[in-house]
């Protein structure tokens, strides 16, 4: 199976964001925004792609917006109330209150222009409600197989990436975001997922960006300077935003330096903004957020709604105007009025699409704009750019990648030369293939897909015992808890009867195919001088007690080390392995040897299977130093790094001719395992 | 798994307190104080009040202790793993915990479940500070004042709170906590949002789902590997201001401790059936609302005409739902009825309180995230507050508050048990007062919390609201939700044993735990794709599992391995049988000679080395003393055998 991905926008460029995914038969649209640099057909995305019938009920699972801005939600209500799709639609809190207020100024503005309308108010109405508004973190359960989750985003109020997840397969699409905290915001934050694929912003694919206090008070000082000569400021920005961030750091700056100069937001529009930002203040940074009990950040002192009549009044003041980026509406008109004096100041965002007097003034340092062929404007007054943005630099972009790590990347929203910089960069020093689609390329990737088998107790209680609980301390941070065991071949894939797949313990398969077990060993009887058994003083003719001698010495040797040696009915038993005393001269498995009547003979038998590797024969704890007194170095050579003075070995292999011992250390104690007795049983008779 | 309920609660004010055993870890569910308890100490300076009519007032007079939850008591802090908050009222006990040696366990609780009774917290403690301000250095400890010639004098009502039912639980009562105790327990709370998938020790998955009741209270969802339980606690299907009781969510679990009876004893009696379909389940939810709001519509006209005769009225309501919904419609009343007459809030925590709830959009009802939506305050005492309707100060002496103090007038303060806080001063000013108006909640016994207070004059309007689930609505949520098995109070025994055909309900009681038999259910396996095609290709109906197996959120997952293991590891178990005939013809193959006694079953090997091969019943012995030899023989006998 593969995941599909089609982008309809913001494919090496920025502006109407939309992708569409398809995983395992989901179909998931992300951002449906416009592109503020056209007004034909190339303002939205081409849908026609995504259903040639226009059925997009069927072909959309559901929507997910990741912010307000235009170039995001810009689309919506084209496409829910003309385009006539009905599905779940997902976006934050604050962008479900925050979206209708930047539709309907764009709506305004569109009308303004006298251009047709491509929806109205009440269309912009009926799609929010369409809308489900989600928390943080919430898991939402869009249908059976599909669940999504938002994670705080920074970039402006409400933004959020959005993760997906469809049978295992999980993708996240950041939308716009920020990863170092601004005045009003905090950073963006992020779980460490399994991801298949991350669709990302590259805005700022190739900026490294410094503090950004410092820009902060280059503007400040610059608005501050202008409204000490009796110049007046314009502030063309969006409702919502960066209006919020820049009249928190002036309204703060404002009471520090005692200024009496009128801050004005034009319309009512703006000033109804605030009182979102109020209400959800606990969407924006912790400092600002601490301030809801005293001051609501968001309550601003300084500032008053704009009336037209004070266009051409005297005395200095700042005013804040939208649209931004100057492509119409009343900061356009007040730019008229304000450009042509010299004293006055007009402060331009970072980022200003081409085709809008914002991007005009941008370029070099014009002394007439055109405004349409009838119209010149004289610009005389300064030009500020605010070079503060609230999407993350490139250093941010790496950083993200390597903290998901996923499978794949695409770049979007982002200039094209940049952005293969960019991609360059994940490639050669993340290793993490990397594409940046045009708009309407489909690229496809693999998924990882997850197979759900039932296990049987016996599987699950074999290859999880110990009954691991991990330590307190390790959990709190730690998403995910990975516990590896090779204990996992004791499992038997089966399906029952050509139908759910199960898994069991391979105890459990002579009994499912009901056949008999049949064991096969090996016999094994050898004569042994007792003066080799050197610790044992009272010769004792008695065979138990014999037996006892050698369960005595074995246990001096091994005992204290925990090694489970039982006397049984006349022998030792380790798991497969019994030893005994052999009475029989003709025993049939006697080796070949040279016999003597000093010998005693011990005849044992063990299975086959003990003598297989990765077997456990037994386990015990043990350490280095007690592993080099048990098997001296010049007869075992042991393997693998590891440091050899420390007490503790995490692995030791440790080999004589062909045979051979592993133990190996299980989670935090230190276990043992060796694989076959007769390995032991030659260290020993040395 | 295994449940023990420590306390079945009463009312809003006490929620229920139970211990659950599931996979291993030990589960505390919610940390209640039962604050009702109060009533048996004396509040400040009543004996001066009545001295004269000393023997009418026998409370006790003292630093007042608190009663917590007997169970939690003396359980061994240092075995709990998980902690799980329900409501704001749910936490008040939890700061007692915390603050014992050898506490470790995790505590859960939504965000704002930890914000509301942080405040609730804290205001106890003020109001306790207080208290003892006024009282001065104590002269006898709580303990101290008891021998048994005490307790037997004293009279049953102040000894049943005081011992229990079954005289035991003097242990329970404990010295107030500290504003320290308070930060640190809040530190150790792990805050939560709605539908939040959180995974505990790798294991064990837990989501909180709203519940109705109370802005930020929650019902659980807990997830073994195993055994999916629901735990549903006071729940209410739509309050005015919390966001609705969230049901989906807790849909087809395997185990459904229910642990809401609100009104049990009314309603009892009533003839129950099951056949009503969802609609006419929220449709009722509707009628249901509509009454709250009638009720609180009555509370108000009742405001008004004390207020209107020149009374003033006291509301000690610690229900932060209801009295924000009071507040709207006092105000409306007012509005309407032309009275110029002020609204306090007063209480150390009201102002921050109020802000707070003015910031919490996500955590409120529909018809409130819709105000915000349109623009519109979530609640409209903001406004209030600033057209000078509603005044809010810390407490009675500010001098604020003294300015401006003018009667009649409507004052909203702690503490409903009529001990601690501004609500004891008011009432001594009032209680003589016809004219006044006292607005009760269920909770407490009034005779006991109105002694102190006698005689009494002023009007008392006992009010109850919901807190739960209606009884007779029961049995139909229960099906609605189709949990494998039930676990339910005894108490609800009689009304719900003749349904049992149809819900699976087990009785617990408190303090007896109620073991359930292991879980049949068996773990799933998650095998990557590329895995389980690779163990499926070999056209057999068994293969040897490889791979990576982790646990991760609860999951088993089987994942490529990162590096392949050098050596394939034989089968190794096998079955079947090893006939001679097929033994010897394969012993040939491999260049061993071997031969057979006539009628034995037994193989004398003769070359390349010496030995014998013995075939019995369940088992193939070889014999041989070279161990290459040996290896060989017992590769061959293997491939005769059927083997994984
Ligand atoms: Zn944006
Ligand atoms: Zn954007
Ligand atoms: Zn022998």
């Amino acid at each position: 199976m593969a995941i599909e991905c089609l982008v309809l926008g913001a494919g090496q460029e920025v502006g109407k964001s939309c992708v569409i995914i398809s995983i395992h038969g989901k179909r998931i649209m992300f951002d449906c925004g416009m592109h503020m640099g056209y007004s034909d057909h190339r303002r939205y995305p081409d849908f026609s792609l995504i259903s040639q019938s226009g059925d997009f009920n069927a072909a959309v699972s559901c929507i997910i917006i990741t912010h307000f801005h235009l170039d995001h939600i810009g689309a919506l209500p084209y496409f829910t109330e003309v385009c006539g799709y009905t599905g779940p639609i997902y976006m934050t809190y604050p962008t479900k209150a925050l979206a209708p207020l930047m539709l309907e100024d764009y709506r305004k503005v569109m009308v303004g222009r006298g251009e047709e309308q491509q929806f109205t108010h009440e269309n912009i109405l009926d799609c929010m409600k369409k809308v489900t508004a989600v928390d943080l973190k919430q898991n939402v359960q869009v249908d059976k197989d599909l669940q999504i989750r938002a994670y705080y985003a920074g970039h402006v109020l409400g933004a959020a990436m959005f993760y997906a997840c469809v049978e295992g397969s999980g993708i996240v699409y950041t939308g716009d975001y920020n990863m170092t905290p601004d005045r009003h915001l905090g950073a963006a934050q992020i779980d460490r997922l399994q991801l298949d694929l991350l669709i990302t912003e590259s805005t700022y694919a190739t900026t490294i960006r410094d503090s950004k206090y410092a820009r902060e008070r280059e503007f400040l000082k610059a608005v501050h300077k202008c409204v000490a000569n009796g110049g007046k400021v314009l502030i063309p920005t969006f409702a919502l935003g960066r209006a919020q961030e820049l009249c928190i750091l002036l309204d703060d700056y404002w009471e520090r330096m005692n200024l009496k100069v009128p801050i004005y937001f034009s319309a009512g529009l703006t000033i109804q903004a605030n009182l979102y930002y109020k209400v959800l203040i606990n969407w924006t940074s912790q400092k600002v957020k601490d301030t809801y009990a005293t001051r609501n950040a968001f309550d601003f002192k300084n500032v008053h709604s704009f009336d037209r009549s004070l266009l051409d009044a005297p005395g200095p003041c700042v005013l804040f105007a939208t649209p931004g980026m100057i492509s119409g509406g009343f900061s356009l008109e007040v730019f008229k009025h304000w450009a042509p004096c010299e004293s006055n100041l007009i402060t331009l965002p970072g980022y200003c699409v081409a085709g809008t007097v914002g991007h005009k003034l941008m370029s070099g340092k014009p002394t007439k704009v055109d405004l349409d062929k009838d119209t010149q404007i004289d610009v005389r007054c300064q030009i500020h750019q605010l070079s503060f943005s609230p999407h993350t630099d490139a250093k941010g972009i790496m950083d993200l990648v390597k903290f998901l790590s996923p499978k794949h990347v695409v770049l979007v929203h982002g200039e094209k030369p940049k952005m293969d910089l960019l991609k360059a960069k994940i490639k050669s020093e993340l290793g993490i293939d990397c594409c940046d689609p045009a708009n309407t390329e489909t690229v496809s990737f693999s998924s990882t897909r997850f197979e759900i088998s039932d296990a049987s107790n016996a599987f699950i209680r074999s290859s999880l015992t110990p009954n691991f609980k991990f330590p307190k301390d390790e959990i709190t941070d730690m998403p995910s808890l990975h516990v590896h065991d090779e204990r996992v071949s004791e499992g038997i894939l089966t399906r029952v009867d050509g139908k759910k797949l199960k898994v069991i313990h391979q105890d459990e398969v002579v009994t499912m195919v009901g056949g008999v077990k049949t064991e096969v060993e090996f016999c094994y009887c050898f004569g042994l001088k007792l003066c080799n058994l050197k610790s044992i003083r009272v010769f004792d003719s008695d065979d138990d007690g014999l037996i006892g001698a050698l369960n005595l010495k074995l246990s001096d040797e091994f005992g204290d080390l925990g090694l489970r040696v039982c006397l049984e009915k006349g022998r030792l038993e380790v798991n497969s392995f019994r030893v005994w005393i052999c009475k029989n001269d003709e025993c049939p498995h006697r080796i070949d040897g040279d016999w003597c009547s000093e010998h005693v003979f011990f005849c044992c038998n063990w299975s086959v299977l003990d003598n297989k590797k990765e077997t456990t024969v037994f386990c015990w704890p043990i350490k280095y130093r007690e592993l080099v007194t048990l098997f001296p170095s010049h007869l075992w050579k042991f393997q693998d790094g590891g440091d050899v003075n420390g007490d503790n070995r995490a692995v030791t292999q440790a080999t004589a001719g062909s045979r051979r011992i592993t133990i190996r250390r299980r989670w935090k104690a230190d276990y043992a395992r060796s694989s076959s007795w007769p390995c032991f049983g030659t260290a020993w008779s040395v | 798994m295994k449940f023990t309920s420590l306390g079945q609660g009463g009312g809003y004010n006490l929620p229920a307190c139970h211990m659950l055993k599931l996979s291993g870890f030990h589960i505390l569910l919610d940390c209640p104080l039962d604050l009702s308890a109060l009533t048996i100490f004396s509040p400040i300076s009543c004996t001066s009040l009545y001295d004269e009519e000393e023997e009418m007032v026998d409370l006790i007079s003292l630093e007042p202790y608190y009663k917590t939850v007997e169970g939690v008591q003396l359980w061994n802090v240092s075995l709990i793993d998980v902690v799980l908050i329900s409501s704001p009222m749910g936490m008040l006990g939890l700061p007692f915990l915390t603050r014992t040696k050898g506490f470790s366990a995790k505590i859960y609780a939504t965000e704002a479940t930890t914000r509301l009774s942080e405040f609730m917290m804290k205001d106890l403690v003020a109001m306790h500070m207080e208290f003892k301000q006024r009282y001065g250095p104590h002269k006898n400890s709580f303990f101290e004042f008891f021998n048994w010639e005490k307790l037997e004098s004293l009279p049953p009502s102040l000894k049943d709170i005081l011992l229990g039912k079954d005289s035991t639980q003097l242990g329970s009562w404990m010295p107030l906590y500290s504003a320290g105790d308070v930060k640190e327990c809040l530190q150790k709370v792990e805050s939560v949002v709605y539908a939040q998938e959180t995974c505990y020790n790798g294991s064990l998955i837990i989501k909180a789902f709203s519940s109705g009741l109370e802005i930020g209270a929650c019902n659980w969802s807990l997830k073994s590997p195993k055994r999916n339980i629901s735990y549903i606690s006071r729940s209410i299907f739509t309050s005015g201001v919390a966001m609705d009781f969230d049901l989906h969510a807790l849909i087809g679990t395997d185990v459904l401790i229910y642990s809401d009876f609100s009104n049990s004893e009314n309603g009892s009696n009533q003839e129950l059936e099951g056949d009503d379909d969802d609609d006419d389940l929220l449709l009722d939810c509707e009628n249901e609302r509509c009454e709250e709001m009638e009720k609180l519509k009555f509370i108000c006209l009742c405001c008004m005409d004390s207020v209107k005769s020149g009374g003033s009225v006291l509301i000690p309501s610690g229900r932060l739902s209801i009295v924000l919904q009071l507040l709207e419609l006092l105000a409306l009343h007012l509005d309407s009825s032309d009275l110029k007459v002020p609204i306090f809030i007063i209480s150390s925590v009201a102002e921050e309180l109020l802000a707070y709830t003015c910031i919490i959009p996500e955590w409120l009802c529909k018809d409130r995230q819709d105000k915000m939506y349109s623009g519109k305050p979530v609640f409209d005492y903001e406004e209030l507050i600033k057209e000078k309707k509603i005044h809010v100060f810390p407490t009675l002496d500010s001098r604020e508050l003294l300015m401006m103090w003018q009667e009649p007038c409507i004052v909203i303060c702690p503490h409903w048990s009529l001990r601690l806080g501004p609500a004891v001063h008011l009432l001594k000013r009032w209680h003589s007062d016809p004219n006044s108006l006292l607005v009760l909640e269920e909770g407490v016994d009034t005779d006991l919390a109105l002694l102190p207070f006698k005689p009494l004059s002023m009007k008392v309007l006992e009010c109850s609201f919901t807190s739960g689930i209606k009884l007779e609505k029961v049995p139909q949520l229960l099906k609605m939700l189709q949990p494998k098995q039930i676990l339910v109070p005894d108490y609800a025994k009689p009304f719900l044993e003749p349904l049992s055909n149809s819900l699976p309900c087990l009785f617990y009681t408190e303090s007896e735990p109620l073991c359930l038999p292991k879980s049949k259910n068996l773990c799933e396996l998650h095998i990557s794709s590329n895995v389980a095609s690779k163990l499926k290709n070999k056209e057999m109906r068994m293969s040897r599992l490889k791979g990576q197996l982790y646990v991760e959120h609860g999951k088993h997952y089987l994942v490529e391995g990162k590096k392949a293991k050098g050596l394939e590891i034989g089968p190794l178990v096998h079955w079947g049988k090893v006939d001679l005939e097929s033994l010897l013809v394969g012993l040939e193959k491999i260049g061993v000679k071997g031969s057979n006694e006539c009628g034995s079953n037994v193989v004398n090997v003769v070359d390349p080395g010496k030995g014998l091969i013995e075939l019995k019943e369940t088992s193939v012995v070889i014999s041989v003393g070279d161990e290459s030899l040996a290896l060989l023989i017992s590769n061959l006998v293997h491939s005769l055998l059927n083997g994984i």
